[in-house]
């Protein structure tokens, strides 16, 4: 039986070697959010270590005690049966991940993407009158456009943002899914076509690190990446101003470009970007007089366009794959093509708590107070 | 891409030209080469040996739920074959495609890999493997001569031999998918995905399915209605009570694949609008229809596991299994909760706090009868004497290795956490460590441990001892790195990487990978040498473990009709209450039996159901049309044949008993 | 034989064996089976719904249900099939009496109802083509065609099986496996009466009110 905690040992003393060789960015973020989850991860990991570690000692004390030349142990083929220690299998368990379940509760919570941060850091309160930066983040086929409507600049495959400042992406994708993930930054999150996610973060840290696609979206998935840059206010204005001297402008004849297919294409900025270009992506009507989803969506409230509006469909070029008994329509004309009305609504970070917590009994992080995982469970103990 | 542009079809061959055939890519043209000379050389031998219709007799038209338990395991181990091949390519590619190099494989073909691998993994080993197992075991341990429906059994086999050949297929005819296992759309949409790959997947995966679904109502009601007298639900083994769960798992799930394949097909083939962007399509409904089959699929794997170490640790331990009512109930509680985790498996879409914790919880609540399980195996061992024969080998590794696997597992149900970990190495590293660690162990100890009682002599200890130790550690070498790479940020299917300081463990990975490949190697002559060995090894009692269920109070391997007489159950461990109170085997006063009769029914419909997904995928219509036909046909015709039992004459029976009297008395001389 | 058993030996055997077993007759569990098929079946449903549910109202800036379903021509679609299975019963009645007769004319009149009501629901998507709302036209078509679709189909196979059992009859008679197949095709054909109505009820009417 040696052979076997040979074996145990391996992937501890791998994990050991690993934890010192190398750069864990997911156990040693620099932003706050991703900070939190990782946390998140290693309070459970403990937690979970708890019924672990015992259940795998005694495997290997038990395989070694009763095993089948040791005469001295006791042998008692017909014991199969006792209250207590069944009790114990079920109830050891259930308080562990009750403890969990807790955890999880508020943690997916307090840390959910959508939910504006209400803390720099664990030490850095968040400023009166924060505004956040605002991102609005695209997964072309096979790259990340940046847009950044405060300051009217776009880029390509390569997000700057000032440390300790807030951030609010709102996310979205041309053509398949694939998932924004900057592993510093915050945890990822699906990008969808036709749809937005959103993700609040902050980077703590300067400094460059690598984001990319987490979720395979095809050919050139592989280089799918960008940099994230962490700079001081005055690099990112100076940034912005290199942005804002770039030849090229965003229009919708320039992304229309830019969406088609590529791999592993270079850093660009943009200095100027069509103010209604990002929610025309959302609503997939970049090409004109196709029928954004958010107008479609309104005319399907009222019950459609009737059968009049069976035949207010375009046609599909030839070169475009169909289906084989498909029909011949592209998409949906528009019909009135008014602009999306939209406010920065997460522009100026709020001082009260918008997504209040909605388990009975569980703190909400007030206003004033760093609202952080570790505080709120402190609060729930000293009760 | 090169037929998009072609709305012209070949009416004979539909879209398939040349140009389909790999016969530029040097890997493919080889593999076929040595394929079709193995086939060559199996055809010459089948045909040297005139063997032809003994395999049409015995095996092909058989429907005998041993025999056909059996192909579903030889099934299982070459298509297990197949996708290590594709796991080594893969980890080949990773362990090399650094610093600007692009590896040996180009999107195009490292994209099939990684899917094809999943798919055949899942679908094609796992799933043959488990019901191969259940299909031999299941019956005997009830006391039952067959299935319920022994020709649908037979049909069920050949329908996922079907999808596996269609699967085959695609690798020196056009080429598979390149979408990822579950092929989301809008990716695998035709938009996206207008080759033949997304189309291969779909129609193999159909047809393997009905079998799977019928090979789940047929084992349901096997184990509701054909137990032996005596044998409650709380009598039951835990084998079969396990494979009762799946079964209800299998007949409540697979509908929900058949349907979500059906929308997508339609999408692909009509051109519908379920999953497309445009036209008020919504891909977020496959990922949530998907995982609602998906979810329940990893139980119907791992559950008959759980089924097998009990079995195996009760019998090793020489102990009653410790808690027998909390195993059933804890099995049954994870039936139901597999249900309401769906989920998990997508928390990043941004579903929102409340709906996110809630599926998160209860996926943390499904490890608390898991939990009370590995307890309750603990407790089995606790005072037992623990004969460490090689299934019993397997069992401790599962545990020890399982409870990493389900660790990782809860964690990755922590939604914050797995914002950083979903689809990332860590996870890859997770859901390997729970079907390596549970279900692959769990076979390979279910396979040592029946083997004897399948064929009649045990497998050989050495050769098992290094398959076992080469698996396990080299899991351990090749996951360990995955799970670190995780934690550094990197996620899955990507073909290249920038960042040499992450090489290392991709080499070591694919060292582990190498480990494994010694492994199953090992496993392989493992079952050459016990052949070779088989007079020496052989099985004379029909109870070579000193056994407690049914199965092992006939012999081995058990006659065609299973049981003679049909045992009557007093104990939850039959055979081994049998043992206890001074049970003697009947010399006489046999009885001929009725037994279902082969045909070769099935096995027509399965060739005819692989012609129409094969003509599905290339649009060959009249070839479609044609073996819908015949598959229509074929089913009314075979409705005409009202004669599909015989009597095993009185003489045959008197026969076989007296050779196991005989064969008996050697052991006691 | 020359295996007589002595009497002592023999009672402590039955205690373990059945040793005056009986054959088991094949098709004990087809019922159930068939049953659990069904349920399988079900969930096929169950998922069409679902998606109807889903993307039902979804038109694409199209028609919805108001402008195309007629409720009337619904109406006299479903009388068919609830009648359909009406005389279904009647057959089912004629079998238990052994008079395969009337049991095949039962059947034969349940089938002309199948085929009536196939006919009006093809008459009603050919219309619905016709007019340009194909399945292709918005994701509510496509959920529509396919979930009521479906639902045709097996009704088709429903007389395919129909007309086969009633070719069975005649030439078996009212066999014990031929009433077997009788009952599972009462189950199949009553199901998709279940199915149906949940379709009239969740697609059509409340179609009509959203």
């Amino acid at each position: 039986m040696k052979p076997l905690r040979i074996v145990k040992l391996l992937p501890l003393l791998a994990i050991l070697l690993g934890l010192s060789a190398c750069d864990m960015v997911v156990l040693n973020p620099a932003g706050d959010v991703a900070a939190q989850q990782r946390d998140l991860l290693v309070m459970s990991t403990w937690l979970m270590l708890l019924i672990i570690i015992p259940v795998m000692a005694l495997t290997v004390i038990f395989a070694w005690r009763y095993r089948h030349n040791n005469r001295e142990a006791r042998y008692e083929p017909d014991w199969h049966h006792s209250m207590r220690l069944e009790l114990i299998i079920w109830s050891a368990p259930l308080l562990i991940i009750i403890c969990l379940g807790a955890l999880t509760w508020l943690g997916t919570h307090l840390l959910d993407p959508y939910r504006p941060i209400d803390r720099l850091s664990a030490d850095k309160e968040l400023p009166a009158d924060t505004r956040a930066l605002q991102v609005e983040v695209v997964a072309l086929d096979w790259k990340w456009l940046f847009i950044y409507p405060q300051y009217g600049v776009a880029t390509v495959n390569e997000m700057a943002v000032p440390v300790n400042q807030p951030l609010a992406l709102r996310i979205t994708a041309s053509s398949v899914m694939n998932a924004f993930y900057a592993p510093h930054l915050a945890g990822m999150i699906y990008a969808m076509p036709g749809m937005e996610t959103r993700l609040h973060g902050v980077l703590n840290e300067a400094g460059e690190s690598e984001g990319i696609s987490a979720n395979y979206s095809g050919a050139g998935f592989s280089g799918m990446k960008f940099k994230l840059r962490g700079m001081s206010d005055t690099e990112f204005q100076r940034w912005i101003a290199t942005a804002r001297a770039a030849q090229q402008s965003l229009t919708r004849d320039s992304y229309l470009q830019l969406a088609k297919p590529s791999e592993r294409e270079p850093v660009r900025y943009f200095a100027t970007v069509d103010n209604q270009l990002y929610d025309s992506i959302v609503g997939m009507c970049v090409e004109r007089g196709k029928m954004c989803m958010h107008d479609m969506m309104a005319i399907d409230e009222r019950g459609g366009l009737g059968k009049a509006g069976i035949y207010n469909v375009a046609r599909r070029s030839s070169d475009s794959p169909r289906a084989v008994f498909g029909s011949d329509n592209s998409h949906v004309i528009g019909i009135c093509a008014a602009p999306l009305v939209r406010a920065f609504e997460d522009d100026l970070l709020p001082q009260v708590d918008r997504s209040p917590l909605r388990g009975a009994g569980l703190p909400r992080p007030t206003p004033g107070r760093s609202g952080s995982l570790l505080a709120d469970i402190d609060s729930l103990s000293s009760r | 891409m090169q037929h998009a542009d072609s709305p012209v079809l070949d009416p004979i061959f539909g879209r398939l030209s040349l140009a389909a055939l790999p016969l530029h890519e040097p890997i493919v043209v080889a593999t076929f080469a040595a394929v079709a000379i193995g086939g060559i050389a199996m055809f010459a031998a089948v045909t040297r040996y005139q063997l032809w219709g003994y395999l049409w007799r015995e095996w092909i038209t058989t429907i005998d739920h041993k025999r056909i338990g059996i192909m579903y395991m030889i099934l299982g181990i070459v298509m297990l074959l197949r996708g290590f091949a594709d796991a080594v390519m893969m980890r080949l590619q990773q362990a090399m495609a650094f610093g600007g190099s692009e590896g040996y494989l180009n999107a195009h073909h490292y994209d099939q890999i990684f899917t094809a691998h999943g798919v055949i993994m899942i679908f094609f080993v796992a799933m043959p493997l488990v019901t191969g197992l259940m299909n031999y075991i299941v019956p005997l341990q009830i006391g039952a001569r067959d299935v319920a429906f022994p020709f649908l059994n037979n049909f069920s086999f050949w329908m996922t031999t079907a999808g596996a050949i269609l699967v085959m297929f695609s690798l020196f005819v056009g080429e598979f998918a390149r979408t990822g296992w579950l092929a989301y759309p809008p990716l695998s949409g035709i938009q996206y995905s207008p080759d033949v790959g997304v189309d291969y997947y779909i129609w193999a995966l159909q047809i393997a399915g009905v079998g799977t679904l019928l090979s789940g109502v047929n084992l349901l009601a096997t184990i509701i209605k054909m137990r032996a007298p005596g044998m409650t639900l709380m009598k039951m083994p835990v084998f079969t009570w396990t494979s009762l769960c799946t079964n209800v798992l299998i007949v409540a799930a697979f509908p929900v694949l058949t349907a979500v394949l059906v929308l997508l097909s339609l999408d692909r083939y009509v051109g519908t609008n379920f999953f497309t962007n445009d036209f008020g399509g919504n891909p977020m409904m496959y990922v949530n229809l998907i995982w609602i089959w998906g979810h329940p699929e990893v139980y119907i794997l791992i559950l008959p596991l759980f089924g097998v170490y009990s079995e195996v640790t009760s019998t090793f331990c020489g102990k009653k299994l410790f808690g027998y009512s909390s195993m059933v109930y804890a099995t049954v509680v994870i039936t139901i909760l597999s249900y309401i985790v769906w989920l998990h498996h997508f928390f990043t879409m941004g579903s929102g706090a409340s709906v996110n914790s809630f599926f998160g919880i209860t996926t943390m609540i499904i490890s608390i009868p898991t939990g009370a399980k590995i307890f309750n195996w603990l407790f089995t061992m606790y005072r037992g004497r623990i004969r460490f024969e090689l299934p019993m080998l397997w069992t401790v590794a599962f545990m020890l290795t399982f409870v990493i696997g389900g660790m990782t597992g809860v964690l990755l149900a922590v939604p914050p956490a797995d914002f950083v970990l979903h689809n990332s190495l860590f996870l890859i590293a997770h859901f390997h460590n729970v079907i390596i660690g549970g279900v692959l162990f769990g076979l390979f100890a279910g396979i040592n441990y029946w083997f004897p009682k399948a064929f009649g002599f045990k497998l050989d200890r050495f050769w098992g001892l290094v398959s076992f130790w080469f698996w396990v550690i080299g899991f351990w070498v090749a996951f360990t790195p995955l799970y670190v790479l995780g934690l550094m940020g990197v996620t899955r299917r990507l073909r290249y990487f920038e960042d040499p300081s992450l090489q290392i463990w991709f080499q070591i990975a694919a060292v582990g990978a190498g480990l494994i490949a010694i492994g199953i190697g090992a496993m392989l002559i493992q079952f050459y040498v016990s052949f070779r060995k088989r007079k020496e090894l052989a099985d004379t009692t029909g109870d070579p473990w000193d056994g407690r269920t049914l199965e092992w109070s006939t012999s081995s391997p058990p006659p065609a009709y299973n049981f003679a007489f049909t045992p009557i159950i007093h104990d939850g461990d039959a055979w081994w209450d049998m043992k206890q109170r001074g049970y003697q085997r009947p010399l006489g006063g046999f009885r001929a039996i009725l037994m279902p009769a082969n045909t070769g029914a099935g096995f027509v419909l399965a060739v005819l159901s692989t012609a129409f997904g094969f003509a599905m995928v290339w649009y060959m219509w009249w070839l479609a049309i044609a073996s819908f036909i015949g598959i229509v046909g074929f089913t009314i015709y075979h409705t005409f044949n009202y004669q599909r039992d015989f009597h095993l004459t009185l003489d045959e029976v008197v026969r076989a008993e007296e050779e196991r009297t005989r064969l008996l008395a050697t052991v006691r001389s | 034989m020359g295996h007589a058993l002595t009497s002592e030996q023999a009672a402590d055997r039955t205690l373990f064996l059945q040793l005056d077993e009986h054959d088991h007759e094949a098709g004990g569990s087809t019922l159930l089976g068939f049953w659990i098929y069904l349920m399988s079946d079900c969930l096929i449903f169950a998922v069409l719904f679902a998606t109807y549910g889903v993307l039902g109202g979804n038109y694409a800036a199209g028609p919805g249900p108001k402008d195309l379903f007629d409720l009337s021509l619904v109406a006299l679609n479903t009388t068919m099939l609830l009648l359909s299975s009406m005389t279904y019963g009647f057959a089912m009645l004629s079998s238990y009496r052994k008079k395969v007769a009337a049991t095949q004319v039962w059947l034969l009149i349940t089938g002309l109802f199948g085929l009536a009501f196939l006919s009006i629901e093809l008459y009603e998507f050919a219309h619905m083509i016709h007019e340009g709302a194909t399945p292709q036209r918005s994701a509510f078509l496509s959920a529509f065609f396919t979930l009521v679709g479906t639902h045709g189909l097996h009704v088709t196979f429903g007389i395919v099986w129909l007309v086969t059992l009633m070719f069975q009859i005649g030439r078996h008679g009212l066999t014990k496996a031929n009433a077997r197949r009788l009952a599972c095709l009462s189950l199949f054909w009553h199901f998709l009466d279940v199915i149906w109505i949940g379709v009239f009820t969740f697609v059509y009417l409340m179609g009509m009110l959203r």
